[in-house]
């Protein structure tokens, strides 16, 4: 093992860079956390239309979810894949179709979370806001998301670990994550494919559990601050 | 100051509100009363458009406040709303609760803000529970501090909804106390409410509703001790031993 990572260590973290692109765990690191900066912003637009009084927003986006929530991840980024160049009229790069694909897919799941947390809160909550004259985008700013975000946050991070083993399937249009470069790696050594993707695994898993350690602390904290209700 | 003509709302089939006409007049304390079901809660949400209505006017200072062309937003800051359930922010401080608006929509500097919330939970006599949450206050605390929330864009007219109703019976005094302090200034005030100690103490006029129409106005001596409509006769007998005969038949 120690061999291994010992001869391929740099290449595992970094890819081939800086002799070659970026790529490795560094590249997983970037794919997801982008992935999840941006997915989030376009989760709460998505969750908004869905409740929206407006069919004008509400319909296309609602149709637009079901037609995502009932197709695999690896069929939207065969999409992507395909699709982006002819929609953009330029080569996209694997990492952008890899992004784009992300963050639609999780964009949708997030959406349907950020929506059952609004539709969770008591609807004084919203009549009492309106009622000192804030506006609907107000109160939802102000009022509903701060406290629907605390009520999510366990699902959300459901979610966000999702997202992380997700950048995974970058490996199908080759794009040089973590996974493929361990794929790589097992290639250069057929003799020891246990070992290497042993390391995959326990990458994978430090990283989520990282993440829901974190969140569990947080969760913790918000709670400590807001007291109990 | 609030006037209604002919004010209609129906929820569906069901008639909610029928050919409502009332007045209040600016520094008049009415007192709505009636049973469950009645249209009073709807009546009050009217005023301030959280209810719609289908037909009819409401006016308030001159305007017709269900006009397509009257700013909701500006309309609503400027009247105070008490709920039943208090609908505190329950992520936000007692102070917090009641700067938010002033500083948001009132573009007040943040020390002016502080001021104005802390002087009005002190009317409340909620001073000290300024940096608690509202989780953290019994139900009659947390009333108050809706009512400080709710003066804090310094509306002339304020409208309470059962303010009592959900409180346990050793905390209603106290809620009680701080409107009565209100109506002695002079406040213009509607208020849904079964507390008669209230009404009888600074109601200038009561309001008795049943199945959307107003059956019965009166002032509160002739009201409570005189009740004319038989519907009313009955209500207040049921409230006041609710175990005699005619209990039962609160819902016919």
């Amino acid at each position: 093992m120690l061999d291994i990572i010992q001869t391929y260590g740099l290449y595992y973290l970094i890819g081939q860079y800086p002799n070659g692109p970026l790529g490795g765990l560094l590249m997983t690191l970037i794919l997801a956390a982008s992935a999840l900066v941006l997915a989030f912003p376009v989760g709460v637009v998505l969750a908004l239309c869905r409740i929206s009084p407006f069919a004008i927003l509400r319909v296309p986006v609602t149709g637009m979810v079901y037609v995502l929530r009932g197709t695999p991840l690896l069929m939207v980024i065969f999409w992507a894949y395909f699709l982006l160049p002819t929609l953009t009229g330029q080569r996209t790069d694997q990492f952008g179709t890899m992004l784009v694909a992300l963050v639609i897919f999780d964009g949708v799941y997030l959406a349907e979370i950020i929506r059952a947390g609004i539709l969770g809160l008591p609807r004084g909550q919203m009549e009492s806001s309106r009622s000192l004259g804030f506006s609907y985008l107000s109160t939802m700013l102000l009022v509903i998301l701060p406290q629907a975000f605390r009520n999510m946050l366990p699902s959300l991070v459901n979610q966000f670990v999702s997202t992380i083993k997700e950048t995974s399937l970058g490996y199908i249009i080759s794009l040089s994550e973590v996974s493929f470069v361990a794929s790589q790696i097992s290639a250069q050594l057929p003799t020891k494919p246990i070992e290497i993707y042993a390391l995959l695994g326990l990458t994978y898993f430090v990283m989520c559990f990282s993440l829901s350690r974190f969140a569990y602390w947080l969760e913790k904290h918000l709670a400590v601050r807001s007291a109990k209700v | 100051m609030i006037k209604l003509e002919n004010v209609n709302k129906w929820y569906g089939s069901y008639h909610a509100l029928a050919d409502i006409n009332e007045t209040v007049a600016k520094g008049e304390v009415v007192v709505v009363c009636g049973p469950s079901g009645s249209g009073k809660s709807t009546m009050i949400r009217t005023l301030n458009r959280l209810e719609a209505i289908q037909s009819g006017n409401i006016f308030i200072d001159g305007v017709d406040i269900h006009a397509r062309s009257v700013s909701v937003n500006a309309l609503r800051s400027r009247i105070g709303f008490v709920f039943q359930q208090f609908n505190l922010f329950p992520h936000l401080t007692v102070l917090q609760n009641c700067t938010l608006a002033p500083r948001r929509l009132r573009k007040l500097p943040a020390k002016e803000a502080n001021d104005l919330a802390m002087s009005l939970l002190e009317r409340v006599g909620l001073a000290h529970k300024a940096g608690a949450y509202p989780g953290e206050l019994s139900g009659g605390q947390q009333q108050r501090v809706a009512i400080a929330r709710a003066l804090a864009m310094n509306p002339p007219v304020m409208l309470f909804d059962e303010p009592t109703s959900a409180l346990d019976p050793e905390m209603v005094g106290e809620v009680l106390q701080a409107m009565k302090g209100l109506a002695k200034e002079g406040m213009t005030m509607v208020c849904v409410t079964h507390e008669m100690g209230f009404a009888r103490e600074v109601a200038d006029r009561v309001i008795f509703m049943d199945q959307g129409r107003v059956l019965e106005r009166a002032t509160p001596e002739s009201f409570f001790l005189t009740p004319e409509h038989p519907r009313a006769q009955r209500f207040l007998s049921d409230i006041r031993s609710p175990m005699a005969g005619g209990g039962i038949s609160l819902a016919s």
